[in-house]
């Protein structure tokens, strides 16, 4: 289903516009990799913040508050461009290896991040200004830095085709 | 000039990673890596320098707080970037246009940050906060975007 759904998008005047053009792909492009450095930067900080490496002397929710703007705004970012990108070409993307895994990293990424909401958030106000944070919310922020790398090192791999096509 | 990009190309550096067939990628890779940190290093000053992030904390402290991501990200950039410039110096990027203006960009954007935007975020809390330092926080977003956007040029060049 997902195959065929990739086949019917990639006949779209839409995709084929994209995939054809001589500017418009590098543009979107170049918007994803910088992007990359709004997002991925600044909740690199929030992690560090959670690991109790960084910005010690800032309340965990202060530095929360203050980067979450910046980081959703790259991240509307990355997803925008990324759709335009995979709907350029999704049928190669689809049967691509190291496609699927940065999908997968995306979802681990993201169960990461409700395991910490649902989790030792909860008591946010008791370690909220600790310097050394507890232990779940280590944890939480490593993990994160840890699939984030993955993902970015997977995207990178997607435009080698060292193995051949899935389908 | 020329001499030297054909001297490293042939280098034991240059050939090691050209005739591999992973290390070109696994470079590229980690120079991404690094470009995520440098970013958010970079931004968090420039953000704060204009007021955007923690409106509360001293520009000084965040620059203070920030300046071991930095160097330590420019450190894994250049660790990470000679030897993809190696691989291929003669043959691609001693004509690639789009990285002699990312080189331009870069030797900018280090001596602005190192030389202006520091002292301007170590200074006095009002110098700290003034229109000057705003102005400083936007080029240093221009040309470090210059170095990126020409960076991921030199694939389309």
């Amino acid at each position: 289903m997902l195959l065929s759904f990739c086949q019917w998008l990639a006949e779209t005047p839409f995709s084929t516009g994209i995939r054809e053009s001589t500017y418009i792909y590098p543009v979107i492009e170049s918007v994803h990799v910088l992007s990359l450095c709004i997002f991925v930067g600044l909740l690199l900080l929030w992690d560090l913040r959670l690991t109790g490496i960084t910005l010690r002397r800032v309340a965990v929710s202060e530095v929360w508050a203050r980067l979450i703007p910046w980081i959703t705004f790259g991240a509307v970012l990355m997803v925008l461009s990324g759709l335009l990108l995979f709907a350029s070409d999704p049928v190669r993307f689809f049967g691509n290896i190291f496609f699927r895994l940065k999908a997968l990293g995306l979802f681990l990424a993201l169960l990461n991040a409700m395991a910490f909401h649902l989790g030792i958030e909860r008591r946010l106000v008791d370690w909220d200004t600790a310097a050394v944070t507890p232990r779940a919310a280590k944890l939480a922020g490593a993990i994160s830095i840890g699939l984030w790398a993955v993902i970015v090192v997977t995207g990178r791999f997607v435009a080698y085709n060292w193995f051949s096509p899935l389908v | 000039m020329e001499s030297l990009f054909l001297w490293v190309e042939h280098s034991w550096l240059g050939t090691s990673v050209n005739n591999s067939l992973w290390a070109f990628a696994a470079f590229e890779a980690a120079h991404l890596l690094a470009l995520a940190v440098i970013g958010g290093a970079v931004l968090v000053v420039d953000l704060r320098m204009l007021g955007w992030v923690f409106p509360r904390q001293r520009v000084s402290e965040i620059a203070a707080e920030a300046r071991p991501w930095l160097i330590g990200s420019i450190i894994a950039m250049f660790l990470t970037g000679i030897p993809l410039l190696a691989s291929l110096a003669d043959s691609k990027y001693y004509f690639n246009e789009a990285f002699r203006l990312k080189m331009y960009f870069l030797g900018a954007a280090l001596l602005f940050t190192f030389l202006v935007r520091q002292r301007v975020a170590m200074s006095d809390d009002a110098r700290a906060n003034s229109r000057m330092a705003k102005a400083v926080a936007v080029v240093s977003v221009l040309l470090w975007s210059g170095v990126g956007i020409m960076g991921r040029g030199i694939g389309f060049y």
